[in-house]
């Protein structure tokens, strides 16, 4: 059968799956002490609402929503709040958080722990997303944009396809692998509840062929409902970034600097799906994620259920510790997840995965001339020119930088991935990303 | 906590591909018609084919040394493989001494001037192949006959080429069509040419092995073929008693060389897919008429040269195709 996919750029990267067969294990063991970010979506951060002394239950809501592009914050554990404070995060960054004192693992009494899955629910749209937002779900890929805001299309605006992202096209990451494999049925309620909220009557999932077993089951599991569809894919990165995944599934070229609903779809993620069941069906906000903690010099690799908050050094020390001979740990996947500073900072909503490289692995090669073999062209999935963008932002040329549609770049690695001579293009071409960013907002206002 | 851990941006993987093994790649795919070329001309394509990598090897490694006290370059390989794609281009029969000139000018005048690997303009080989053939015109253009071992190295029995015969018909000769070879001995080994050039199939099956490692993609190769081929075609039914069938044009001289392995570098060719195929085009383009109406038998190293000035113009105005910039 031929798979669809994009048709401009893209690359294959050895996927190096190992955890793909590995189920999900629960982290059992909580730490003494979690800090809970108030940032860990896309947005403003949310405003704490409790104090330093207060006791917390799983579950309890600790920091508000505090904007339109914001997400609720709840307590991951049980116990005392201590502090609530600047703390530095993965990357070095000091940023506001929570930290709390575990004592026990008492739940709120509204979540229902029980594995049975009541299908009975009649809840209206709104209804629906009003859940979402209290629950605090932002999206589970690794974006982080809070749910509600993408499920409430502006004025005038329709769409008419939901597509469920299941692509997973980083390297190394099978969170959302194992979690259709084992909870195919909640997705597959997630999603109904998501086209009930945008009253949208079609649905695609999104699967790439890496992934048969997910494929197939999705597929028994969808063909009693007309409206959803499983798309398999062929295996190509970045076929996981939103525009590159709308066009593979429904043809639909997403136009520079539009957003996904000007097209008449909404993406959400799998993983989104299944916290949007939980958030809904079991009433459970989302202070846990599937994390993959994987990495070639790791003896076993995992797919750890984590509350949000846990030290990565805590969940790293679950699988036997970090290796001697490591050189670098990236939160994410090793194409666009980033390096870590600071191991003792969170797990967020956003952590899909801890990948751990050795010592060999994490050097860079040296730079070589540029010997013009038009690989890194030939590999942009938004077909643009990366060695001429890395040229004019060398040169600080913003003007034609702006010219060369830099803003379009998706900072998805391929050209740097490619590049015969180790160029650093993609460094080169964020930052002059950020430039012309920069420079057609000052534009903006003076307009 | 001991582990010093290692900060830098995404990606955090790379292809593993290096300049070094593109160069290594292109070099194995000469490798057939390398094969073809000691075969049929003996000790002659040896001694020119070692003393053009060797003087382009030492040209390159004095220059950086004394002259550019830059960076040591010689383990990329990319000085072997201008010196090996250098002597594919040359009569098996020319002297040495010539060919250590012409690895000069190569090395040193088309590659090292500009600051080396990435920055010429020219394809180097080509610079010093045209620069011996303006400077060495009999040298150049005597050629010796594929007799294996058995011919001497430099009172080598000669032959026409086939594009000499051609243009001997075009200024008017009327048996020279009938003597040119054919299509079986143009594909194998029993032409005479530049000691790189007179297998097709050698150089097909170099040209696929570059395609299936990725090194180069089809856009240049077939673009100048189909070009060059139409082009014949055209003049052929013109005038068939002059013009011969597009395929010998297609199988004869520098064409499967120059498509396959000397216009497809990487540095000299556009960046883009659309502006290789216009690249592609205009050398068919050139080639052929240089063929037909030009004062020397053979336009492909002039066309490539040619195309190569206009790459830069050419990455300029033609842009790859962007995503999200369709016209509704």
């Amino acid at each position: 059968m031929e798979m669809k996919t994009f048709k401009i750029g893209g690359i294959h990267p050895a996927d190096n799956k190992f955890s793909a067969n590995v189920a999900i294990e629960t982290l059992r063991q909580l730490p003494s002490r979690v800090v809970i970010p108030l940032s860990q979506h896309i947005g403003a951060p949310a405003t704490p609402i409790v104090g330093k002394g207060d006791k917390v239950k799983v579950g309890t809501l600790i920091a508000k929503s505090s904007g339109f592009v914001s997400a609720n914050i709840h307590s991951s554990v049980s116990g005392t709040v201590v502090k609530i404070d600047n703390f530095e995060d993965a990357f070095g960054v000091r940023k506001p958080a929570i930290e709390i004192e575990v004592e026990g693992d008492e739940w709120e009494e509204t979540i229902d722990k029980n594995a049975k899955i009541d299908r009975t629910f009649n809840l209206s749209s709104e209804e629906i997303i009003e859940k979402i937002t209290e629950a605090g779900i932002v999206g589970m890929g690794g974006a982080t944009f809070p749910t509600q805001v993408k499920l409430m299309p502006p004025a005038g605006k329709k769409a008419d396809t939901l597509i469920i992202n299941a692509v997973e096209c980083e390297p190394y990451l099978t969170s959302d692998h194992r979690l259709m494999l084992e909870k195919g049925k909640e997705i597959m309620i997630g999603i109904q509840l998501l086209m009930k909220a945008t009253k949208v009557n079609r649905v695609i999932i999104g699967i790439e062929s890496n992934k048969p077993d997910a494929i197939e089951l999705m597929t028994t599991l969808s063909s009693r409902t007309m409206s959803v569809e499983v798309c398999p894919l062929k295996l190509k990165y970045p076929q996981g970034s939103e525009k590159q995944l709308i066009v593979a599934t429904t043809g639909r070229e997403l136009p520079s600097g539009q957003l996904p609903i000007d097209v008449g779809v909404i993406v959400q993620n799998v993983g989104t799906a299944y916290a949007v069941f939980e958030a809904i069906v079991k009433n459970k906000p989302l202070v846990e994620r599937v994390v993959t903690v994987t990495g070639k010099s790791l003896k076993q690799t995992k797919n750890l259920l984590v509350r949000v908050g846990t030290p990565m050094q805590f969940v790293l020390d679950s699988v036997g510790g970090l290796p001697i001979d490591t050189g670098k740990v990236v939160a994410g996947g090793p194409m666009m997840g980033k390096a870590v500073s600071n191991l003792n900072a969170p797990v967020t909503k956003g952590t899909s995965g801890i990948l751990v490289m050795n010592n060999k692995e994490s050097k860079r090669e040296e730079m070589e001339n540029c010997i013009r073999c038009g690989k890194c062209v030939e590999v942009c999935c938004m077909g643009l020119q990366p060695y001429l963008m890395m040229k004019l932002a060398e040169k600080a040329m913003w003007k034609e930088a702006e010219e060369e549609a830099i803003y379009d770049c998706l900072e998805c690695g391929s050209c740097s991935y490619i590049c015969p001579s180790h160029r650093p293009l993609l460094d080169y071409v964020r930052f002059g990303k950020s430039k012309v960013m920069q420079i057609r907002r000052e534009r903006n206002l003076k307009e | 906590m001991n582990n010093i851990l290692t900060i830098s941006p995404s990606p955090h993987i790379h292809s593993g591909d290096s300049v070094k093994k593109n160069m290594r790649d292109v070099i194995i795919a000469l490798l057939p018609a390398y094969a073809v070329a000691l075969y049929s001309f003996g000790l002659g394509a040896f001694i020119v084919s070692l003393t053009a990598i060797f003087s382009c090897l030492l040209f390159e490694f004095l220059i950086q040394k004394y002259l550019i006290k830059g960076k040591f370059t010689l383990g990329n390989y990319s000085a072997l493989l201008t010196g090996l794609l250098l002597s594919f281009n040359l009569p098996s029969n020319i002297p040495w001494w010539i060919v250590v000139i012409g690895s000069a000018v190569a090395i040193g005048i088309g590659k090292m001037s500009f600051g080396g690997l990435g920055n010429n303009p020219f394809n180097p080989a080509l610079v010093g192949r045209v620069f011996l053939l303006f400077s060495f015109p009999v040298q150049m253009t005597t050629w010796p006959r594929p007799l294996g071992w058995a011919s001497s190295y430099l009172d080598a029995e000669t032959m026409a080429t086939p594009l000499a015969l051609i243009k001997n018909a075009i200024y008017g000769s009327s048996v020279s069509l009938n003597q040119v070879p054919d299509v079986v001995s143009l594909l194998t080994v029993n032409t005479a040419g530049s000691m790189g050039e007179i297998s097709a199939i050698a150089l097909i099956l170099g040209g696929v092995y570059l395609l299936i490692r990725k090194v180069i993609t089809w856009h240049i190769p077939v673009s100048i073929l189909l070009s060059a081929g139409l082009f014949a075609l055209i003049m052929q039914l013109v005038n068939p008693s002059v013009y011969p069938p597009f395929y010998v044009h297609l199988l004869s001289g520098g064409m499967m060389l120059g498509a396959i392995f000397m216009a497809t570098d990487y540095v000299t060719s556009p960046m883009s897919h659309r502006g290789m195929l216009i690249y592609g085009v205009f050398i068919g383009i050139l080639t052929m008429i240089i063929r037909f109406w030009g004062a020397y038998p053979e336009g492909m190293s002039f066309a490539i040269l040619i195309m190569n000035a206009f790459t830069p113009i050419i990455n300029k105005y033609v842009k790859p195709k962007r995503f999200g910039r369709v016209k509704k």
